[in-house]
């Protein structure tokens, strides 16, 4: 037997403390099989140890939840015992490396932990943050990550109907590549992971075991620096054309009652789903490695234990299924084998070659995992009004900001993202939320992900909140009903005391915002370590929230719709430019704090302009958030270039009012008489309303003043991306 | 009206022309697998969108070579009708049911987008109950759909009124030669193209333009 030595340990990212541990609870000294083993459960990724003291925080139960976090997802009832089913989750270090690769598996790992709980998956959406356009790697990872994601979630034959791009310097060693799916199911068709009983058969299905990806999960427990490229040969490789039909295959055997458990191989493949699956379901599994599926010859227990290649998954089936089961995968042209047993041992023994290569305790691997309270030093909220140039001309400056990197349209990006198919889509990319419709219905779910980076470094906590109240803000303007979230946490290392607390503030904040908006979080993820040379990210917990919407004609868009609207915004404006687009757009400054989230207020404007939606009283609505109320407006006018006429109402300086980053605020537009009614009742109710113009002509008119034409504002909102995607030079901001 | 969807490994809009067809023509078609090699008795085969074989290849190379196509050719040379969208439009080119062959975009990014088409030609049992130039908007959602054919055949495909819709001015999404979004087959029973007309049957989806092809077949096969 290999013996183990202080290097061995290291090399596989355990510290002597977490040896002496490995070491108690063996009772002597692992087998290189089992360090590897344990060396991935006990990863970050896998285990959550720095995080799981303080997720424990997030609200997680209301009487829609069905499933909340600790399964491969969440699981919400949307009426009519039909169920959603969603999950985000990163792939940024794969995707630094090696950006399409890493982008698509992706892309294909957060699809199978949606359909291997039984769902069709409807819709993906992604989150994603680049290092500042001038930075020389930045062209190469926006095209490698947008074509990995259209090429796997085109194939999978899934519409991308949204999601977010940012630029920052802070990401330019270290992108972020968070994705979301979104799948339907029957409630009564919905399959876990718990492998309950013993002599039970383990199947394996999907693609053969290859040598790709060996150590994913550590990779994305480490930091970067320069030599990470060589890190490549860890990112897998994606194959749409195999998780399609493993897809179809699961859906077709999920139509049987022969199934107990079942549960993807994702990080640290075979590894984690069978302790997961033993673990869950109290039981033990024997795993006899020389039936497994290779690709390879002469693989060791050790490489298929740890391989990550994708496009598999672990099954429990029940006893004498097993040829009803492999009919359907031959007929799909899928591997299928029978690789092993449930026990009553509440042991994992893998078994190569006639070699007995891991005999371990399961709960070794997940509750006895370490768990740390690791110290952080608080910071003082940043606060304080940041200075201005009060002079500067806010037509011209509108129309920078919209130009700007993280203003301009996204059209280059999701126009390479089937967004249409599956004949349910009722919303595209470029609104508030994406609307997909319940197949067959005429309810539909809404879907967006947000989080303002800017925001949570100067003060995480608000800014953890100010993510969770823009999600449902964006599902509240469609006008569905929000109903519960997802989480993707990236931060950097969590052993800086600094950083901790940006992740326990970050935490504590979306607990706060989520208890208060009733917005349950069902799952999630944690992305720590992303730093590189020692420079980590900005905080950037992105949240991913799902609503339901009952009758989805009655959904609003942001597009101003007819000549002759009165624009009505709802919500106080005070003027808050710290951290604002504004500021650093046109200031060329990133100063000052993140504004208040009054989730009080947030939560009563949001009901009220829901109300209207739904009572088909407004169909155009618009949250205000990035660049404040004048771009509002102006993304609100471009899509059918139609004009409006504005005034400024509340605050005397035009520049605050224009382009201050107040929250709870939206944009509405309805014809004179049902405005009248509409800013009658907000008063009434006591909520903030002004009434700032109206639509009409082919210009953004302030004050009967000055106007820019709709579209020369298109013009530059259009024409960013592309322009810069080609190759143009762009100048050095933030 | 009775119909066929062919299901390939790794079709992804064959639901899609199952609903579509099922609402426009009231009778649900049959859904037929790659490997059967006998056709049901139907009047249309529809060969659906999609990544065939996952498209590692040629795209629709693999399933020109599957067990269903060869009763595919029979059904068409038999004179019945066939219609291939998107990866459909490639499967038939590549089993050369229909001239030519549907290259890279000439952007070399994917795209999806809605875009302008002209109805070209009428007289067809696909566009019956179009105008002549009508103009229609049908969503894209492909990689490789640059219509490539050499002059010789571009001409006569011209000349026998065999290009069913072209891409308006302005608006073609792929490079395609001669604006060519669809065409017909010589004997007018087979169609490609690229646009999806399937993905525009409901309101609620922001356009009926693709109803008027499903009700030109309804006619012609009733």
């Amino acid at each position: 037997m290999t013996k183990i030595t202080p290097d061995m340990v290291r090399e596989h990212g355990l510290s002597d403390a977490e040896y002496d541990r490995i070491l108690g609870l063996m009772g002597r000294e692992p087998s290189f099989v089992e360090l590897g083993i344990f060396s991935v459960m006990w990863s970050e990724h896998c285990s959550y140890k720095s995080t799981r003291a303080h997720l424990k925080k997030l609200p997680t139960k209301a009487p829609w939840v069905i499933q909340g976090p600790g399964e491969n997802a969440g699981v919400i009832d949307i009426g009519d015992g039909d169920a959603a089913i969603f999950k985000m989750e990163s792939h940024n270090h794969p995707s630094f490396i090696e950006p399409y690769q890493g982008a698509a598996t992706g892309v294909g790992g957060i699809m199978r932990d949606v359909f291997t709980m039984g769902a069709r998956p409807i819709a993906m959406m992604n989150a994603l943050r680049f290092g500042e356009p001038s930075h020389p790697k930045t062209r190469h990872l926006v095209s490698g990550v947008v074509s990995g994601i259209g090429g796997y979630g085109n194939c999978m034959g899934v519409p991308t109907v949204g999601g977010e791009v940012n630029f920052h310097k802070s990401y330019n060693g270290n992108i972020l590549v968070n994705a979301m799916c979104v799948g339907l199911a029957r409630q009564d068709k919905i399959f876990l992971s718990a492998a309950k009983g013993a002599g039970n058969p383990v199947v394996y299905i999907g693609s053969k075991t290859g040598r790709d990806g060996i150590h994913g999960a550590t990779m994305a427990s480490a930091e970067f620096d320069d030599a990470s490229e060589e890190k490549r040969p860890t990112v897998q490789v994606g194959d749409p054309f195999t998780e399609k039909l493993l897809l179809e295959a699961c859906l077709e055997l999920m139509a049987t009652d022969a199934i107990i458990a079942i549960q993807d191989m994702g990080a640290a493949g075979l590894t984690s789903s069978s302790a997961e699956m033993g673990d869950k379901g109290g039981s033990g599994i024997e795993l006899d490695l020389d039936k497994v599926p290779q690709r390879e010859a002469s693989m060791t227990a050790y490489e298929m234990m740890l391989s990550e290649s994708q496009e598999r998954m672990l099954a429990v089936l029940k006893p004498g299924r097993e040829k009803q089961a492999q009919a359907i995968f031959q007929k799909w042209e899928l591997d299928f084998a029978v690789i092993g047993i449930t026990t009553d041992t509440q042991r994992l023994v893998v078994r190569h070659k006639g070699k007995i290569e891991a005999d371990m305790p399961i709960t070794a691997l997940s509750d006895a995992a370490p768990i740390y309270e690791r110290p952080y030093t608080e910071r003082k909220p940043v606060t304080g009004t940041p200075s201005y140039g009060k002079s500067k001309p806010v037509l011209a400056s509108l129309k920078t900001i919209l130009a700007s990197p993280d203003m301009a349209s996204r059209r280059w990006v999701w126009e390479q993202y089937d967004h249409t198919v599956m004949a349910d889509t009722v919303q595209v990319p470029g609104g508030d939320a994406a609307v997909v419709r319940v197949h067959g219905t005429t309810k539909a779910l809404a879907i967006t992900t947000d989080v303002t980076p800017r925001y949570c470094r100067p003060d995480p906590f608000e800014g953890g909140k100010q993510a969770v109240a823009e999600a449902w803000r964006n599902l509240t303007a469609v006008g569905a009903r929000p109903l519960a979230v997802t989480d993707n946490l990236n931060y950097g290392n969590p052993q800086k005391p600094e950083i901790m607390w940006e992740i326990v503030a970050g935490i504590e904040g979306i607990a706060a915002a989520c208890r208060a908006l009733d917005f349950p979080v069902i799952g999630g993820n944690c992305s720590l370590y992303n730093e590189t040379n020692g420079e980590g990210i900005l905080p950037t917990p992105a949240i991913g929230g799902v609503g339901l919407m009952a009758d989805v004609t009655k959904m609003a868009t942001v597009a101003f719709k007819r000549p002759g609207d009165v624009i009505i915004l709802i919500g106080e404006t005070k003027g808050h430019l710290g951290q604002s687009i504004y500021l650093r757009e046109i200031e060329g400054r990133e100063e000052g704090g993140a504004p208040a989230v009054d989730l009080g207020i947030e939560k009563k404007n949001g009901d009220f302009v829901r109300g209207l939606i739904e009572a088909g009283r407004v169909d155009t609505v618009h949250d205000v958030s990035d660049g404040g109320l004048l771009v509002t407006i102006a993304e609100m006018a471009v899509p059918k270039g139609i004009g409006a006429s504005i005034g400024q109402a509340g605050l005397p300086d035009a520049i605050p009012f224009w382009f201050g980053e107040d929250q709870a605020r939206y944009v509405i537009a309805a014809p004179f008489a049902e405005a009248e009614k509409i800013v009658e009742e907000a008063r009434a109710a006591f909520i903030q309303v002004a009434e700032l113009g109206k639509t009409g002509g082919d210009a953004i008119t302030l004050d009967d003043k000055n106007s820019v034409r709709v579209a020369v504002l298109k013009q530059g909102f259009e024409s960013w991306f592309p322009n810069y995607m080609s190759g143009e030079e762009v100048r050095v901001t933030n | 009206m009775k119909s066929a969807v062919i299901v390939f490994p790794a079709s992804n809009c064959d639901r899609d022309a199952k609903v579509a067809l099922t609402q426009m023509t009231g009778k649900t078609p049959h859904m037929v697998w790659h490997q059967d090699s006998e056709l049901p008795d139907v009047d249309l085969v529809v060969l659906p969108g999609g990544f065939s074989y996952g498209d590692y290849l040629r795209c629709g190379a693999m399933a020109s070579q599957s067990a269903v196509m060869k009763s595919v050719k029979a059904h068409a040379d038999k004179g019945g009708m066939v219609l291939g969208v998107c990866n459909g439009f490639q499967v038939l080119t590549e089993s050369h049911m229909l001239p030519g062959a549907l290259m890279r975009n000439a952007a070399l990014k994917f795209v999806c987008r809605p875009v302008g088409l002209e109805v070209e030609e009428t007289q067809s049992g696909f566009t019956r109950k179009y105008n002549n130039g009508q103009r229609v908007t049908f969503p894209v959602a492909h990689g490789e759909g640059s219509y490539f054919a050499d002059d010789e055949t571009l001409d006569r495909l011209e000349g026998e009124n065999r290009v069913a819709f072209r891409y308006a001015k302005g608006e073609n999404p792929n490079g395609s030669a001669r604006n060519i979004a669809g065409i017909l087959s010589e004997k007018r029973n087979v169609l490609g193209l690229m646009p999806h007309p399937e993905r525009v049957v409901d309101e609620t989806l922001g356009g009926t333009d693709g109803r008027g092809l499903f009700q030109s077949l309804i006619e012609a096969l009733s």
